[in-house]
């Protein structure tokens, strides 16, 4: 659409900008402070410069967490993209089965994330849940609070239970947009089923993969409360996620300085990240 | 589509083997909420043998549970209409006019809905404690602004952009004010932008736990604190954690068949 030049915009933009001002901006000004600042207690504060910052880039602790959370993230779009996509591809096109699919698939997106949390954990203990006990069963040993392992596919299934509907809610937007034309003319030139797929129906989808992965990969990158309510971060450290690691930080050992600056280093990883992605997302949408 | 028939008949299989999958733990949790704890722990049954509605009276009758989602729901629905009611002029100006910063604006609002929740919890305590706010649903309301007004002013966006630019302009020349025209002619045409908009904010208010919790203590707390809460404490009471846990999935289902449609357009951030 082409868009009037109008500098009188920002007045309809005004309450966004100071809603989400107050709410983003006052506090990451909050956080900033405490990155640069150390204290003796009794609300004194002293100058720390960038001690914090160097303190946080020397550690174990972040960079453990940093690869285990990255890991993570990759390990599930690797599951979720191309799971996402042979469901969208298999979906019912028309009839009563198409509602009955997408308001079973979007069940698992709406339930409040401690109570996913909550459900694998009882899903999976051994003495009362349906999946350890049936794994104990089958002779396989699972326990998810012992084994770093069996916490790591517990946690692994559990996102992918839970967020796999939204990749195939997506790639399925993008499915139905694809005019039947298409899929004739393929048929007479006698296409294979692979060659409609790499040549019709992927370029088609690659926009709504693009948001796909884009928001799996972030929301996948500061998941906290599911992981936390399964395993708490064990056994040992073994699923601390970054989000895990600064609240523990930050609220189980009140260390505000590491912790800012921890946020900062965290924010701007997010912050970079998700200006390659919007940059990509943009250009496709340009091409497109 | 419908006229590919090879390998069609099979192809039914793979979204109910995914469903099943995706059902079977749902299915254990509401089995669970029919037992008593007696038989959670001490038997294992596909199907409750004395199937009790002891767990739910637990939560109807005790205030301490029921308020859990009075205060979730009164949060939610602020937080719902404050997020609609700010994004709506904001979309429209984004869908509309080009102005001094519009793109870096947008980029912007775009990396608030990806900020992670941990950054911000405990300078969000320090800010509404300063306001004296602590414990009031109007705070949880306002933190998940953070999150919920990028992700509206997204979607009204997409949807905006859907109305021909000719509608406005023929609303002006006929004397329309803005607001009027606002209110009278365009909202209505993007009634079901507003409805999935709104939608989206009562879902991502309503299973997010980190802010709300942090930012609550006792009046305002919502149900899923509260189940966190009675799991340490009173020893682990399976069978009323169950049925909590179903009572918060309720809502959800009920609200997902209205926009079913428009669900993928929603997690597109308007831009399917």
């Amino acid at each position: 659409m082409q868009k009037t030049w109008n500098n009188k915009a920002w007045f309809l933009v005004l309450p966004v900008l100071l809603l989400v001002a107050f709410s983003a901006v006052i506090p990451l000004m909050t956080v900033v402070n405490y990155s640069v600042q150390d204290t003796f207690g009794n609300n004194e504060f002293f100058w720390n410069g960038t001690d914090w910052f160097t303190e946080i880039l020397h550690s174990d602790r972040f960079w453990d967490a940093l690869v285990r959370n990255l890991s993570f993230s990759v390990i599930i779009l690797a599951i979720e993209i191309p799971l996402g996509i042979v469901i969208a591809l298999n979906m019912p096109k028309k009839g009563v089965g198409v509602s009955v699919c997408l308001v079973l698939m979007a069940l698992p997106l709406l339930i409040p994330w401690n109570v996913v949390g909550t459900i694998w954990q009882v899903f999976g203990r051994v003495d009362i849940g349906l999946l350890g006990h049936t794994l104990e069963a089958l002779g396989i040993n699972y326990n998810y609070t012992q084994d770093p392992f069996a916490a790591w596919i517990t946690v692994i299934v559990m996102d992918v239970w839970h967020w796999t509907s939204l990749v195939v809610l997506l790639c399925y937007a993008g499915l139905v947009s694809i005019p039947d034309a298409y899929y004739q003319a393929a048929k007479i030139d006698g296409a294979s089923r692979w060659s409609v797929f790499r040549y019709i129906q992927l370029p088609k989808m690659k926009r709504v993969l693009l948001i796909a992965v884009l928001l799996r990969f972030m929301d996948s990158f500061m998941i906290y409360t599911e992981p936390f309510v399964v395993t708490g971060g064990g056994p040992g450290n073994s699923t601390t996620f970054l989000s895990i690691d600064l609240v523990k930080m930050a609220v189980g050992q009140f260390d505000l300085g590491p912790a800012a600056a921890m946020s900062i280093i965290y924010f701007l990883i997010i912050l970079l990240l998700s200006w390659v992605f919007y940059t990509v997302m943009t250009q496709s949408d340009a091409e497109a | 589509m419908s006229n590919r028939s090879e390998g069609s008949r099979l192809s039914f299989l793979i979204p109910t083997i995914y469903i099943i999958f995706l059902l079977l733990p749902i299915y254990w949790l509401v089995n669970m909420s029919f037992k008593e704890n007696t038989e959670i722990l001490g038997t294992f049954s596909l199907i409750p043998e004395r199937p009790t509605l002891r767990n739910y009276m637990v939560i109807f009758t005790d205030p301490s549970w029921y308020s859990g989602y009075i205060n979730s729901m009164i949060y939610v629905v602020l937080n719902t209409v404050i997020s609609v009611a700010v994004a709506l002029p904001a979309a429209y100006a984004f869908s509309r006019y080009r102005f001094l910063g519009d793109k870096h604006l947008f980029f912007w609002l775009l990396t608030n809905r990806m900020a992670p929740p941990a950054v911000f919890a405990l300078p969000f305590f320090q800010l509404y404690s300063a306001f004296g706010l602590i414990d009031t649903h109007i705070a949880v309301a306002l933190a998940h602004c953070l999150f919920n007004v990028p992700l509206a002013v997204w979607i009204l966006e997409g949807f905006m952009s859907g109305v021909p630019k000719e509608i406005d302009e023929t609303a002006y020349i006929d004397g329309y004010s803005f607001p009027r025209f606002f209110v009278k002619i365009f909202m209505p045409l993007i009634a079901s932008g507003i409805g999935v908009a709104a939608f989206f904010c009562f879902m991502f208010s309503w299973v997010e736990l980190l802010i709300a919790r942090t930012l609550t203590t006792t009046e305002a707390k919502p149900i899923s604190a509260i189940m966190t809460r009675t799991v340490s404490a009173s020893g682990l009471d399976w069978g009323v954690l169950a049925a909590a846990g179903v009572l918060t999935i309720i809502p959800g289902a009920l609200v997902i068949y209205f926009v079913r449609n428009y669900i993928a357009k929603g997690f597109a951030l308007g831009r399917v």
